[in-house]
């Protein structure tokens, strides 16, 4: 009846993971009574969870990030504890089994639960604003994706308290994650976990991609949409073409251990070394998923905050694009080790050189950026430089490891470990927070605290350094990955050092939930919701904050890639027009709610061999779709009156802030 | 005070340069006991240094930048709307380009001097070592001395090695970090590693891929000797009473963490060819015929036609 499943699986004998769950279950309860008190119940399931508006998805995508950034923070904090305390013999205080899952849990969280909403979210919140558009080309799809990213958050948590995670390292390199030596859920977890979520960003990369092609603000020529929509619209044909082998890969799998397959086996003609190469030609592409969203943040801060134009936006564009093809090519230089030969490994070294020269170019572009600016030092700079200088130093080290005849000294050891760190923390996540009080304005209408937003910047960068530098030189020591206690005396100092660095970071952490406090406890001294406190550059920056639902009462145009700035410069910004048109917008929808909660027990069923439940939640996710589709859902038409009134309190409020004149003489736009 | 705080502190500087590489001297991979390991490092050295020529820069121009253009600084020039410059473009391109271009030569050079697969050249006639990874421990087979072990070997310096590798169970890195290069170790694979000694050394071994719940105690200790203790060392291993027949060997790949040094004065015949076979059963076409391979390997051109990712099969 309940396949694998039974009171076994809960690990009531692990005392830590006992009082993981007890503390998530008071807050749930805490979360669920908070609501109910409030009655906000009918609220938030209309405005926000069955909501298909592009703005609200991004908040929802990112409060998810946020969330799973606390989760595996928490993993990465008991296993710097573990190995600061398993020294010399000591075995520490986690055993191998819970020390594996933590490793497993902490990768897979960090890049799919909590880099790939993050990026999600700022995308979702300011891309279609960017390009002037109403909403993503496909609202209803852009709500199922976030759902389906959900069903694989449920399932990853749920493996905490109801059977095991994977033990396998967040590669899961088969034979190891095949059922002969994985015999438990884990892996099944794992691969459904990620199959879910990853089908969402699958939908995500087509809906942006539509998006961008086909809904430009009148006059935006593709190489004039802003950089920001640019680098994610690169990550966006990267996750189009990327995912898909992750999908099948993991099917692959399933079928090995679901059906007793021998694909990725030792034996019956099994080949390992296949899942090995179809997890990095997805893995590779992925970390450029990562970075070039972060990039493109990175350009709207320095270019809005020097108040000056991006230098070599093209050369941006291309470079971008060169980085997005050649990522591609690159993916066996995370197995040198193989045995490939020579000419092979030098072919994959050598390209991934490559990747560096646009690289390079990006970093003298926000450079000359800079140059003949008036650089504004507020926080989201302050995690731009920071970025600048500590990516130099990541992107080095990744040069050194492209070298083949380097890479067999330092592969796998703690010196890979500090370098994808100092490039995703130093890069991914510092263009993500700074994007998050960038935006965060655009959003809620109101600003972020500058002063604990610095704090903790300098909190993150600091621990940043004294947490991976020391491994960096662990790395040269001879460390190798994964090690759950260490018996060398002269390794103790360094574990120590990156211990503190990581107390460092929740430090760093710690200033940022404050800085959320109390932004929102002084909201009323921060408010800008007329929508351009930054005096920005791009048309996200032309509408109110939040904007309304409809974003543009007019469909504004774009001539050239600063067209807000130059509206403003001209005199043209905030103009009224003659009148208002009526504006079609989608209806909101709890089928994604629905189609996600059923696949999440769908998941769930497959990891458990729960066949009855697996169909049901299967057929049922089909047959609810099949339903909405089926219906006649034409959307509704914004009646004038709602538009013109909304519009008139921005207009109210453009006053009060002083962008424009009250008795500004309205000379209307024509085009209306 | 003012006038005595900028020469103390760069005073100190030699002192930290001082320190770092006297905590260098302990870095395992900076201090390396044989030849590929010694190449390695000055490898790692000159990319290093190459690539310092446009990081420092970089870093150097961003914090120059941010300070003189800082919104404060009212006397510096600024221009809002400059945005392009032909001249810098070709700049910001090129220098990454030759950058890249010098690092790309010694690249491609040390690639194939650093071939693990690559057999040193020496007068010393090698030693054979054919290297079997097991949950969790691994087992030496010395083919020419008839000899096996667990978790240790034994090899005098200045003769190059010969590794043959693979695994009967999942995948793990054979790893000598004081010697030089790892290579992966798969089962039904043979992969080949060649390493030398340049001194007497007690190093240590280790997986350097995970492998499981015993992976952190899956370690063995490579000690290189001079002939004379070498040679001893075989004679006693000779005169051990274990020996490592089918039911021994079966009884090793069980799970087991943390094994103690085993030494086996003879093994089942033909054990290590054995073990690589065991996965090939279901493969389509003829038998694979190892010896050709290997001749085919040394002459340095692609084998394994009928693997997907480099290792022989």
């Amino acid at each position: 009846m309940f396949g694998k499943l039974s009171w076994d699986a809960v690990p009531f004998h692990e005392p830590i993971v006992m009082i993981t769950i007890a503390m998530v279950a008071l807050g749930g309860l805490a979360l669920f009574a908070a609501i109910t008190y409030f009655k906000k119940w009918t609220y938030l399931w209309t405005e926000w969870l069955t909501s298909v508006d592009h703005k609200k998805i991004g908040v929802m995508y990112v409060i998810v990030a946020m969330v799973m950034l606390l989760r595996g923070f928490a993993d990465a904090i008991m296993m710097r504890t573990q190995l600061a305390m398993a020294t010399e013999g000591s075995p520490g205080y986690l055993p191998p089994e819970h020390y594996d899952q933590i490793f497993t849990a902490h990768g897979v969280i960090m890049i799919i639960f909590m880099a790939m909403p993050f990026f999600t979210g700022l995308m979702n919140l300011a891309l279609p604003l960017q390009i002037g558009a109403r909403d993503v080309a496909y609202p209803f799809l852009n709500s199922l994706s976030f759902w389906l990213l959900v069903s694989g958050v449920v399932l990853i948590n749920l493996s905490l308290g109801v059977g095991e995670f994977a033990k396998t390292g967040w590669v899961a390199y088969p034979p190891l994650s095949g059922l002969q030596y994985s015999p438990g859920v884990g892996v099944d977890y794992y691969i459904w976990a990620l199959q879910l979520s990853g089908l969402g960003t699958t939908l995500t990369g087509v809906n942006f991609l539509a998006t961008v092609l086909k809904m430009r603000a009148p006059g935006m020529k593709l190489m004039d949409m802003p950089i920001f929509t640019w680098t994610c619209t690169w990550a966006n044909v990267l996750i189009v073409a990327s995912f898909p082998i992750l999908a099948a890969t993991m099917a692959l799998l399933s079928l090995d251990r679901y059906l007793d397959f021998h694909i990725f086996t030792n034996e019956l003609g099994g080949n390992p070394m296949m899942y090995v190469n179809l997890f990095w030609a997805w893995g590779h592409p992925e970390v450029y998923i990562l970075i070039l969203p972060a990039f493109g943040i990175f350009s709207e801060v320095i270019s809005t905050f020097t108040g000056k134009r991006l230098f070599g936006h093209h050369s941006m564009v291309y470079a971008s694009g060169a980085i997005s093809v050649l990522g591609f090519m690159v993916w066996l230089h995370h197995f040198f080790t193989m045995g490939s030969g020579a000419s092979v490994n030098a072919f994959f070294g050598l390209a991934t050189m490559l990747i560096s020269i646009p690289t390079g170019v990006k970093l003298f572009n926000w450079l000359f950026t800079i140059y003949h600016g008036r650089l504004r030092m507020t926080s989201q700079v302050l995690w731009t430089l920071g970025f600048m200088v500590t990516f130099a130093i990541g992107g080095m080290t990744g040069v050194l490891l492209a070298i083949p005849g380097a890479d067999f000294v330092l592969h796998n050891s703690l010196f890979v470990i500090a370098h994808f760190h100092n490039v995703i923390i130093g890069g991914a996540v510092f263009g993500y927070i700074a994007g998050f009080s960038f935006y965060f304005p655009k959003a809620f209408g109101f600003k972020l605290h500058e002063g604990w937003g610095k704090a903790a910047f300098w909190l993150w960068i600091s621990g940043f350094f004294v947490a991976f530098m020391p491994l960096y030189a662990l790395g040269f020591m001879g460390m190798t990955r994964r090690l759950n206690a260490t018996t060398n005396p002269e390794w103790v100092p360094y574990l120590y050092v990156a211990m503190f660095g990581a107390l460092m970071i929740a430090a760093g952490i710690a200033c940022q939930l404050i800085q959320l406090y109390v932004s929102v406890r002084d909201r009323k001294q921060n408010l800008c919701e007329s929508g351009d406190p930054w005096n920005g550059h791009t048309l996200e920056w032309s509408t109110s904050s939040p904007p309304p639902f409809y974003n543009f009462a007019v469909i504004p145009t774009a001539n050239t890639i600063d067209a807000f700035t130059e509206a403003k410069e001209d005199g043209t910004a905030y103009q009224k027009p003659a009148h208002y048109e009526p504006i079609h917008m989608p209806n909101n929808t709890a089928t994604g709610v629905v189609m996600g909660a059923l696949l999440t027990v769908f998941g769930f069923a497959m990891i458990w061999h729960i066949w009855w439940l697996a169909i049901v939640g299967l057929v049922g996710t089909i047959g609810y779709f099949i339903v909405h589709a089926a219906r006649d859902d034409q959307g509704y038409m914004v009646p004038v009156e709602t538009i013109e009134r909304i519009e008139a309190e921005q207009h109210a409020r453009l006053v009060a802030e002083k962008k424009i004149p009250a008795n500004r003489v309205e000379t209307p736009l024509e085009q209306v | 005070m003012s006038k005595n705080r900028y020469p103390r502190l760069l005073g100190f500087l030699p002192l930290l340069g001082m320190l770092l590489m006297l905590g260098g001297c302990k870095w395992t991979l900076l201090d390396p006991k044989g030849q590929v390991g010694l190449d390695e490092r000055n490898l790692i050295i000159t990319a290093t240094l190459l690539m310092l020529l446009v990081v420092v820069p970089v870093i150097i121009m961003t914090f120059a930048f941010a300070w003189k253009y800082r919104a404060s600084n009212t006397s510096a020039t600024y221009a809002p709307k400059w945005s392009h410059s032909t001249k810098i473009e070709i700049a910001v391109w090129l220098v990454p380009i030759l950058i890249i271009v010098a690092l790309g030569y010694v690249t491609y050079k040390s690639t194939h001097a650093l071939d693990p697969y690559r057999p040193l050249e020496s007068d010393v006639k090698p030693i054979n070592i054919e290297v079997v990874a097991l949950d969790w421990k691994w087992l030496f087979i010395y083919p020419d001395l008839g000899i096996a072990t667990v978790n240790q070997i034994r090899f005098p310096e200045h003769t190059p090695l010969n590794f043959k590798i693979t695994s009967d169970a999942v995948m793990n890195s054979f790893f000598i970090p004081a010697l030089g290069g790892q290579i992966y170790a798969m089962a039904g694979m043979q992969t080949k590693l060649h390493l030398i000694a340049n001194q007497k050394a007690e190093m240590e071994g280790i997986s350097a891929n995970y492998s499981g719940a015993g992976f952190t105690g899956m370690k063995f200790k490579a000690i290189s000797t001079s002939q004379e203790d070498f040679n001893a060392w075989v004679a006693e291993v000779k005169a051990a009473p274990k020996q490592l027949d089918q039911a021994e060997y079966d009884a090793l790949t069980k799970p087991s963490q943390n094994n103690p040094v085993a030494l086996y004065s003879s093994y089942e015949p033909n054990l290590f060819q054995k073990i690589v076979d065991k996965y090939e059963g279901m493969k389509p076409g003829k038998p694979v015929k190892h010896e050709k391979k290997e001749v085919a390997a040394a002459e340095g051109s692609d084998t394994g036609s009928n693997s997907t990712a480099g290792a022989e099969e």
